[in-house]
């Protein structure tokens, strides 16, 4: 039990918000139905894209792999139902970009049979090493239920890195979203489950639990849980958004700054949240795949908003429906939460994974954007910066386009919570600008990588040619430098043959006049060898007179 | 389309942060009416009218709309600053053209709202201190110390009638008198005791103008406690005033003036508060705009105590306006993650 109050850090600036939670929280989590048609895109996850293992036509079961994870930084999916594949093609998906996504879509049976799945169900989980786990947790398609969807496994693996604790995000900062509150209060022991086993996986020496003060049952439920175990710390932060900002909850629960641009793994932290420790433990205890999540369905536009476990793959449109949402009120659907989440268009859109919030407005509810007013440089973006930037440098640079300043004003540290918008007095919407910017940075960098292959080609084709005109003009000065130097052989050689004839014959004049004979001014050497010849004719022709008849 | 986070209502608006700096204007223009006449009132109507028809006639040209760039309320801030920071009982001329050329050349030939290196009003006010120097340095006098209590016809007349009667209102300024004092060889107890000056020194500065003082202060505080200006700039700068002022005075309290009268006479409080917080030409790291107040009260003291100016302020704004870029660019807070620890 955790009675004594741990000291808190508190993370530079952040914003008490209305909540708007308590409208959602007020009824158990509902199941939603099996949907007709269940469209399952191939990425849910940050990572490369899973790969269809199932074709058109096939008949797939509950839990079954349909398509597997591609690579290290990947995960599988799971059929929610059982049904029949009628298609992988392109569908809309919930995404900022609104464009459409590969997804495999399944006619539901209305049967949900499911599969027999190779692995069963353990419930003491140490008898699983390390690895055997984080393959259950691959196998199982667990990603981060929190929002950002890295795959699980991934995150469970130390890589030689000592874990000093192992954090779970229990904080849910953001206004309206109550799906990690309401799945603490009704799973709380399924939860501390699922952390005790990603410690177990990650050999980590603490565990904590960081949740926002404002979730009084959540806390009651957990503590109930963990009952008279101290090996988890649950700690209490301010409902300050954004508390559950993955940084800043690791430097209130521990005083501790994961290092700018890089992994809170680096000093010794992992972070999970709510949801997938109670995937995990649905994956190692249950041998469950991940098929369904914790949908909060809120917002003006909703009639009683509430939280669904919903399958995955299942429609929005599917969802409003069911909560007799009037299609024609509605002005906005979005996906998370107010602060950093996004609107999307086409409501055919699936829930994924990483689905925690879909927020509907309606119509009489939307505000006209404001006019942004020019900056005026007062300094409330950066008060409120819980990463302590100043967003009106960066702004300046951003509506510039001055890209190089921006990023020496730290752009990539930004967080994207939106503080700077809310109490802006010029009404800029600076983390538009600043998401902007980011993505023109890629794109210049993608730009710059692609131009910098070609120029390296391009200088390659240039040496290659330099280096064949240098070889050409070597050859040619090798053969000009063999050319200069035969004439004092060639041309002469037929003057002086001439005139060397000319000079023997002028010689033979005035000396003899006759032609020497082949036989004349003999060496002694030439006369023996004669003299040999001769004696060994004449030999012979001695013998051939005695043989002969 | 795309719709864009964050989502959530705000309140926050230009409009709004300048209204509640003019709230906070009132209890020391009020003390000024009350104490001085209500020459202020007609020099802030003047300036109002000339700043919405000058930015006005420039947005226009500019091709800028109009009503909406008004409606942010920073040019009728403009004008109520100048309009405080001059003599009550200047022509009309001086606060139309001195407001004209704030808003013009200050404010919107920089490209308007946010983009203006200089503080606007001491710009305004500075081009009529060196243009000017007579009618800029002609003060009323506190009404307890005239013979008669001048009306609301008098200050019209002064303002409007080519000065008529301006004798009757006009008195020299504690910081002015010290100063011409001090230039003819005369100590300060000397002038303080004086016939001639004795009566302008009131408990802490001036007669009537420690009271305007104080209701700048009230004004200041306001605008503090709610959050509308940074405390690092007043701070910063009447700490080091205060410093100075004490420091110098220990040493020798007969050449130099005392800190109270540095800080409730002059334009200390006005331009602590009001003045140098303006955000647009001010430094904008919470550690500079430290460096920026400390500037500020710097310059003042050094302008004062031995510049050929009795009120050293709005130089010192100017000069540490031109600053703000550098000391921002030196004193970037580290980013989270960027410390050890």
């Amino acid at each position: 039990m955790t009675t004594a109050s741990p000291k808190i850090f508190n993370f530079h600036g952040g914003l008490y918000l209305d909540e708007h939670k308590s409208v959602s929280t007020s009824r158990r989590i509902e199941t939603a139905p099996i949907p007709a048609m269940l469209v399952l895109p191939l990425s849910q996850h940050i990572g490369a894209a899973a790969k269809p293992c199932v074709a058109v036509g096939d008949t797939v079961l509950k839990g079954q792999l349909i398509a597997k994870a591609d690579g290290r930084v990947s995960s599988q999916v799971h059929a929610s139902s059982s049904g029949k594949v009628v298609a992988i093609e392109q569908r809309a998906v919930p995404h900022p970009s609104q464009l459409k996504a590969e997804c495999i879509i399944i006619e539901t049976d209305g049967r949900d049979i499911a599969i027999e799945q190779a692995q069963t169900g353990l419930a003491n989980y140490h008898s699983l090493s390390t690895n055997e786990l984080r393959q259950r947790i691959h196998d199982a398609g667990i990603v981060g239920l929190g929002g950002a969807g890295f795959p699980s496994h991934v995150k469970l693996k130390p890589n030689g890195h000592q874990v000093e604790t192992l954090i779970l995000n229990a904080a849910e900062c953001e206004p309206y979203i109550s799906c990690d509150d309401m799945l603490m209060r009704e799973q709380a022991p399924a939860i501390i489950n699922g952390l005790r086993i990603m410690q177990h996986a990650l050999h980590a020496k603490n565990c904590m639990i960081g949740i926002e003060d404002n979730k009084v049952e959540a806390f009651i439920a957990l503590q109930e849980a963990l009952g008279q175990s101290d090996d988890i710390e649950i700690v209490r932060v301010p409902t300050r958004y954004p508390a559950g900002g993955e940084r800043q909850l690791i430097y209130s629960l521990t005083g501790k700054q994961a290092p700018s641009q890089g992994r809170p793994l680096e000093i010794g932290i992992v972070c999970h949240n709510v949801g997938t420790a109670a995937a995990v433990h649905n994956a190692v205890t249950k041998a469950e795949p991940l098929i369904s999540r914790v949908v909060t369905l809120t917002g003006s536009g909703i009639p009683q908003p509430r939280n669904m476990r919903v399958l995955i793959g299942t429609p929005i449109d599917d969802l409003l429906a069911h909560c007799h949402a009037n299609k024609a009120d509605i002005g906005r659907t979005m996906i998370g939460g107010p602060m950093m989440g996004f609107a999307i268009d086409a409501t055919a859109s699936p829930v994924t994974k990483t689905t925690n919030c879909i927020l509907v407005t309606h119509q009489r509810d939307i505000q006209k954007p404001a006019t942004a007013l020019p900056c005026i440089r007062c300094g409330e973006c950066a008060d409120v910066c819980p990463m302590n930037l100043l967003p009106q440098q960066l702004y300046w640079y951003a509506h510039s386009q001055e890209f190089d300043h921006i990023q020496d004003y730290n752009l990539f540290d930004c967080i994207e919570c939106g503080c700077c918008d809310v109490v802006c007095p010029s009404r800029i919407p600076l983390a538009q600008y600043f998401r902007f910017a980011k993505t023109a940075i890629w794109q210049q960098e993608r730009d710059t990588e692609k131009s910098n292959k070609a120029r390296q080609r391009h200088e390659l084709r240039l040496e290659r040619l330099e280096r064949e005109k240098i070889e050409k003009r070597e050859r040619h000065n090798r053969k000009k430098a063999a050319l200069k130097k035969e004439p004092d052989q060639k041309e002469d050689p037929k003057k002086a043959a001439i005139l060397a004839a000319m000079k023997r014959v002028q010689e033979k004049k005035s000396t003899t006049g006759i032609t020497p004979g082949n036989t004349d001014n003999l060496s002694a050497e030439q006369q023996h060898k004669i003299d040999e010849a001769n004696a060994r004719r004449a030999n012979l022709n001695k013998n051939n007179n005695k043989n002969g008849p | 389309m795309t719709t864009n986070t964050p989502q959530v209502p705000s309140s926050a608006s230009v409009s709004r942060l300048m209204l509640h700096v003019g709230y906070a204007l009132i209890p020391g223009t009020a003390a000024y009416v009350w104490l001085f006449g209500s020459g202020v009132l007609i020099q802030i109507l003047l300036a109002c009218v000339t700043a919405v028809i000058s930015e006005g006639v420039i947005l226009m040209l500019r091709k800028r709309p109009v009503l909406q760039t008004l409606a942010d309320g920073s040019a009728l801030l403009t004008a109520v600053l100048l309009a405080l920071a001059i003599s009550p009982i200047a022509p009309w001329w001086i606060i139309v053209l001195g407001t004209a050329f704030a808003i013009i050349f200050g404010k919107q030939l920089y490209g308007g709202i946010g983009y203006n290196p200089f503080n606007p009003a001491m710009l305004g006010y500075v081009m009529l201190l060196i243009s000017f120097p007579l009618e800029m340095t002609l003060w009323p006098a506190a009404f307890s110390l005239l013979e008669h209590t001048p009306t609301l016809q008098t200050s019209i007349d002064v303002i409007f009638n080519s000065g008529l009667g301006i004798d009757t209102v006009s008195g020299a300024t504690p910081l002015d008198a010290i100063k011409t004092q001090l230039g003819q060889g005369l100590d300060i107890p000397t002038t303080l005791i004086s016939p001639r000056y004795g009566d302008l020194f009131g408990s802490l500065a001036g007669v009537g103008w420690e009271v305007v003082s104080i209701g700048f202060l009230l004004g200041g505080l306001y605008l503090l406690v709610t959050g509308r200006i940074a405390w690092q700039i007043p701070a910063a700068m009447l700490a080091t005033l205060g410093i100075l002022a004490s420091v110098f005075y220990l040493i020798d309290s007969s050449r130099y003036i005392s800190p109270l009268l540095h800080l409730f006479g002059g334009a200390s409080m006005l331009g602590a508060f009001f003045i140098a917080t303006d955000p647009v030409s001010a430094a904008t790291t919470p550690r500079g705009r430290i460096y920026y107040g400390i500037g500020i009260g710097v310059f003042t003291f050094v302008i004062r105590t031995w510049g050929g100016y009795p009120e050293g302020l709005a130089f010192a704004v100017l000069l540490m306006n031109m600053a703000a870029p550098t000391i921002d660019h030196y004193t970037r807070p580290a980013v989270f993650g960027q410390r050890k620890g």
